[in-house]
């Protein structure tokens, strides 16, 4: 199934956020969205998901989703979104329960994401016992449970400390290599977007528009032995935003 | 280019005093403590038991602690103290559950519905301000002197603070969790039952402990008011015969009434907020 962006555009109130986007997330691919702060990357990442409605344009589904997919998009959130009562487990079959899979069904779709996820053994812990690291291992197991078509995760690693963010941008790619999925990643961090990347869609500054679509051919596994290729597209995407990001800094904000 | 090796460039005064940096930090930070608050009991009860003995507190104003408990074994011995709790206690839990009941319900609609918000917070508004001691005369005029104006009064003083309680709590519920919930289409009583009713659960609790103590004002308040039996009966009749080792141990009952229904809360919240950080 891919996802096309049709023309969207956006504004609240009076203010344009989003300005005639138009893309395609192809599946098996692996979108970032960059751009500078307020850009309207996660308002547009709402729109993909169908959490939002844009006041122009459309997301387009081409072809159906595969018929085991219980959730087809399927988000990941940067600040987790686990229920603190729920035992990691719990918040794993907290997604599924509304499917009717419970008992046996349920406990072997949860093993199999927690092990996928290298949770298997904090299947009882309460998220206030995990480092924010294991959270969005948790967030990923949860996703993982509904069989997604795309996953759209929205700054995913934005909570977390470097060194956490680079264990979980290795398992990332990791699973890429394992299961081919396919998602739309928003992000602020442009290393995330050249490691993680097959197409990188660069916004400018509010209102939103697409400056460019860089397009980086270097197999995701390969991305850290070409640490030279990396850094120039990394500098590359960077000469695209440094302007914007610093008018959109200087902005103020609501005015 | 300087020898950074010659010990001779970093000049170390030898006259210069050495002493530790100044400790500023510290205090602010009371701890629990379980010896302190029995210790101080004893001793406030033994200066007032004191000073009843040896005359410094008269009898009239103050009985000896030892006298008031000699009250409170009477109240016992005499099967008075049972009567007396049962019809209080009867009264609080209709009063308290039927109140909770209905606030619970209406705090959730206010709470979901934009219709019952608009509607129930300015009601609200205009009727929890109203000491509901006020409306006692009027509950009686409507259902008589008996038990059912005692527990409408408790219902209706609880009613409100669990109606506020409950919306503010369904309102504080982590927006990002119910979007959680709709992005994996949770259904809508799911949403309800899973995240928003837990999530409001910490801000339910200290409605209860808020609703809880204004219930045993009312009580006491609609007792004062044709009852036979009850702990405000109680004490309304030791006033009048200024007997006031009763009345004492009148009040100190109400206080250990207070007391339990905050520990039971105290267990509730310990019990169901496990998972707060």
């Amino acid at each position: 199934m891919d996802l096309k962006l049709d023309g969207i555009s956006h504004a609240y109130d009076a203010t344009r956020v989003l300005n005639n986007i138009d893309f395609t997330i192809k599946a098996g691919q692996i979108i970032c969205i960059i751009g500078p702060s307020g850009c309207g990357k996660s308002t547009l990442l709402r729109f993909i998901g169908g959490l939002e409605r844009p006041t122009e344009g459309q997301v387009l589904q081409i072809g159906d989703p595969p018929a085991e997919s219980l959730n087809p998009l399927t988000y990941i959130f940067q600040d987790f979104a686990l229920l603190p009562w729920r035992t990691v487990r719990g918040n794993i079959s907290l997604v599924l329960e509304d499917h009717g899979i419970r008992g046996t069904e349920a406990d072997t779709i949860i093993n199999d994401v927690l092990a996928r996820t290298k949770l298997s053994d904090f299947g009882a812990a309460l998220p206030k016992q995990l480092s924010g690291g294991m959270k969005q291992r948790v967030a990923i197991a949860r996703a993982l449970a509904v069989k997604p078509a795309c996953l759209l995760m929205d700054e995913p690693l934005s909570a977390l400390d470097s060194q956490t963010r680079e264990l979980l941008m290795d398992d990332l790619v990791d699973l890429w290599l394992k299961e081919k999925y396919t998602a739309c990643y928003v992000t602020h961090n442009l290393n995330e977007a050249v490691r993680l990347g097959h197409r990188v869609v660069v916004l400018s500054r509010r209102p939103g528009q697409v400056r460019d679509i860089v397009d980086i051919d270097i197999p995701l596994e390969d991305r850290l032995k070409h640490p030279a290729l990396l850094q120039e597209k990394q500098d590359y995407l960077w000469n695209l935003m440094r302007e914007e990001a610093r008018a959109a800094d200087l902005e103020l904000l609501d005015a | 280019m300087p020898d950074l090796d010659t010990p001779t460039t970093v000049q170390t005064p030898s006259a210069a005093a050495v002493k530790p940096v100044p400790y500023r930090g510290g205090g602010f930070a009371p701890r629990p403590s379980r010896l302190v608050a029995p210790i101080f009991f004893v001793l406030l009860f033994s200066l007032w038991e004191a000073g009843s003995r040896f005359g410094w507190i008269s009898p009239i104003v103050l009985p000896a602690p030892s006298e008031a408990f000699q009250a409170f074994m009477d109240l016992v011995n005499s099967g008075q103290l049972v009567l007396h709790l049962e019809a209080s206690l009867m009264r609080l839990a209709l009063g308290w559950v039927g109140g909770t009941v209905l606030g619970l319900a209406v705090g959730l609609a206010a709470g979901l519905f934009t219709l019952a918000r608009g509607g129930i917070v300015p009601f609200v508004a205009a009727f929890f301000p109203i000491p509901k001691i006020a409306l006692l005369p009027v509950f009686i005029i409507w259902f008589g002197i008996g038990e059912e104006s005692k527990v409408a009064t408790i219902l209706f003083g609880t009613f409100f603070p669990t109606v506020i309680a409950v919306y503010g709590g369904v309102d504080n519920v982590d927006r990002g969790l119910i979007r959680m919930g709709q992005s994996f289409n949770l259904g809508w009583w799911s949403i309800v039952r899973k995240i928003i009713l837990p999530g409001a659960l910490p801000a339910l609790l200290s409605g209860f402990r808020i609703s809880a103590s204004i219930a045993i004002i009312l009580l006491v308040a609609a007792e004062m008011i044709g009852a036979e039996y009850g702990i405000g009966a109680y004490i309304l009749l030791a006033g009048n015969l200024m007997a006031m080792d009763q009345l004492v141990a009148g009040v100190a009952i109400l206080s250990l009434l207070g007391l339990s229904v905050s520990w039971l809360i105290g267990r509730a919240e310990k019990i169901f907020l496990r998972w707060r950080a």
